[in-house]
């Protein structure tokens, strides 16, 4: 079997905050293969971002990694210093963010801002890396690059500026590209373009990609597998189809029936979730999505639900007692995910 | 199928439309151009039928929200809502108006005051125009929170203790107090997350049966859209390209850009994900100099000479197009 390219193990987060301390992610657990595609997807607030952050290690001054593992490549990332994190940020790992407007910085041209990276990272001289790119900036599809590449942020728009953080990203052909909401501000028809892009660059690099959305139309496009989050969890696993073919925990059957769908004939109710997400101070006992869940029972609101692995499957793994029955049949493995 | 709404007349008209905004420049702000948000729109309201207008960001919709709700003045055009010109409205006539025609903003989070209580929101419009004698105001906005899913327990809250779901639902009780006719709905569920969203579309469509509203739901893309509304107007660069029947648009788009629109909505399921499918190119052109001839053009798949020079005009069938080579 080939070798995962990061491996992340139980991972918890937690955030510093005036009323104590906030978990925030709590036994995430994933592998990522070079050249696979995960996608995680979850409402705000689910900590699907912070996972992200987590494995870049940028969370700021409040945000601390209290347990789990993250390895990627063979090293531990939990465990490096500032500085050796430093070189494998925008190196080996590189994030696309979802404001293109905010994460460019305004008083630098566009050439300055790329040079910066690939001459921190590739060690070109001054002139093979502006040529280098300018061939980036041509790559992701940026018309006049050898033009736009002196212009500044603010005479690009929001399409044009999210190539430029891809061509950013991908040019120290990192291993792993993050790409966190990276459409959520564009226009449909332009996040039709970014998304044709990332999957035509994807074959091109085999790098491996996560993607974060709340978008599960974006995420049945993208992804070869998926995570979904609810309140800090991970609640369902599975690969792309098995989950939107045969989804499991309730609160992704919810998700997929609220969707008003294009090609359905739909005049009638649109499926909704009652209530609200949980705050992450007043985190419920036992299951996080009983409060909303139709099919909760006593079990569900006084014990945590473990990830269970559906029976027979590929890996399918839902945080659900109502699959409970499954997990006992496939004794032993599903026990080692019991972490209560 | 729904039952066709009512078809004698309309509740709100609008005519030739525009709205221009001036670029100014240099120290005496000499005005050296227009931003033409919308240029020239006609499209009527029928009671209790909810029009969607949807677009890309900048095609001008919101501000056709802002100017029938008489937020702003259009530069040319009118806005005759039950018959009377919005315009020529002055004093207590327009007061009694704009009860009558009331707005949902997009962002739950700015549109609320930080500084007051639920309470005292939802009692100030009753309070400006005099609605209901001061007395009874209380028992009016308990009425309006039990409607819109909420409780008078929440009346001493402050914004910020709500989610962002039920901002929604305040800013729809808010707008529902003062009993309008018609609602315009600008984005009313963009900001909130997808399970949310649910809730409010399913609230709209209650309420709308419920106090026989009339909507002009505006949105960027087709997914709610398709749900709520019984007409579909779709607005590229300040013009509306296509307007019909909900159905109509979904099953056969006529103008290139509603293809294009539907085509680049991604669809949640695996299996489709090497569908056949235009992906438009390039953005959307600069509404200060839109392009000559069709707006379209630069864009479009199917551009011909004449889409270059001449504009085309929206047809006056019931399946209306702005296209020289409609799609069949």
């Amino acid at each position: 079997m080939e070798n995962n390219l990061l491996e992340v193990d139980k991972l918890q987060v937690a955030f510093r905050t005036d009323k104590g301390e906030v978990v925030s992610v709590d036994e995430v657990t994933f592998q990522l293969k070079q050249g696979e595609t995960i996608g995680i997807v979850g409402e705000s607030g689910c900590g699907k971002s912070v996972t992200s952050l987590s494995i870049m290690r940028l969370l700021g001054r409040t945000g601390l990694i209290k347990k789990g593992a993250i390895s990627f490549n063979g090293r531990e990332l939990t465990q490096l210093e500032e500085a050796q994190m430093r070189e494998i940020r925008g190196n080996e790992i590189s994030m696309i963010f979802q404001e293109p407007m905010t994460s460019l910085n305004p008083v630098f041209s566009i050439g300055n801002q790329m040079l910066e990276l690939i001459h921190l990272h590739m060690k070109m001289s001054k002139s093979e890396a502006r040529a280098y790119a300018i061939e980036m900036l041509k790559k992701v599809g940026i018309p006049r690059a050898e033009q736009i590449i002196d212009e500044y942020p603010h005479k690009l728009s929001g399409g044009m500026r999210q190539r430029v953080m891809i061509a950013m990203a991908l040019s120290c052909k990192p291993r792993l590209l993050i790409a966190d909401e990276p459409t959520t501000a564009l226009d449909v028809t332009i996040q039709a373009q970014i998304l044709e892009l990332m999957k035509k660059l994807r074959q091109e690099s085999q790098t491996a990609i996560m993607i974060i959305s709340h978008d599960l139309g974006i995420i049945a496009e993208m992804a070869d597998k998926v995570l979904v989050m609810y309140a800090g969890q991970v609640v369902e696993e599975a690969d792309v189809f098995t989950l939107f073919d045969d989804p499991k925990h309730p609160y992704t059957v919810g998700l997929m029936e609220s969707i008003p769908h294009l090609e359905h004939d739909s005049q009638q109710k649109l499926f909704s979730i009652p209530g609200t997400v949980p705050h992450l101070h007043a985190m419920p006992k036992g299951c996080r999505f009983h409060q909303r869940c139709q099919h909760a029972t006593e079990q569900c609101v006084t014990q945590k639900p473990p990830l269970l692995t559906i029976q027979g499957s590929n890996g399918h793994r839902v945080r659900c007692w109502l699959y409970q029955e499954e997990e006992q049949v496939v004794s032993g493995y599903g026990q080692n995910e019991v972490i209560a | 199928m729904r039952k066709p709404p009512d078809k004698q007349t309309p509740l709100l008209v609008v005519e030739k439309l525009k709205k221009y905004y001036p670029i100014k420049k240099g120290i005496i702000s000499r005005t050296v151009g227009h931003v033409k948000a919308v240029d020239g729109i006609d499209f009527h309201i029928y009671p209790g039928e909810t029009l969607a207008l949807v677009g890309e960001s900048g095609c001008g919709k919101s501000t056709t929200g802002r100017a029938i709700v008489h937020l702003e003045p259009p530069t040319e055009g009118r806005v005759i809502f039950a018959g009377q010109d919005m315009a020529a409205l002055q004093g207590a006539e327009l007061r009694k108006a704009r009860t009558d025609l009331q707005i949902i903003f997009q962002d739950p989070y700015s549109s609320l005051n930080p500084r007051k209580r639920i309470g005292d929101l939802l009692a100030e419009p009753l309070l400006a125009h005099k609605l209901v004698p001061k007395s009874e105001v209380s028992q009016k906005v308990d009425e309006i929170l039990e409607i819109v899913g909420l409780t008078k327990y929440h009346k001493s809250r402050y914004p910020h203790e709500f989610s962002g779901g039920q901002r929604q639902r305040i800013g729809i009780a808010r707008a529902l107090i003062l009993q309008p006719k018609l609602i315009v709905c600008d984005e009313p569920v963009s900001a909130l997350d997808v399970s949310i969203q649910a809730q409010v579309l399913n609230l709209l469509k209650d309420l709308q049966k419920e106090f026989q509203l009339t909507y002009l739901f505006i949105a960027h893309g087709l997914g709610a859209v398709k749900y709520i509304s019984d007409r579909i107007a779709i607005m590229y660069l300040g013009k509306i390209v296509e307007l019909a029947q909900t159905q109509e648009i979904f099953k056969s788009p006529r103008h290139p850009y509603t293809q294009a629109l539907l085509h680049a909505y991604p669809i949640p399921n695996p299996h489709l994900r090497n569908r056949e499918r235009i992906v438009m190119e390039g953005d959307v052109p600069n509404p200060a100099n839109p392009p000559k001839g069709c707006r379209f053009h630069t864009r479009c798949p199917f551009a011909k000479e004449i889409c270059r020079e001449q504009a085309p005009d929206l047809t006056k069938t019931a399946h209306a197009v702005a296209c020289h080579f409609p799609l069949v």
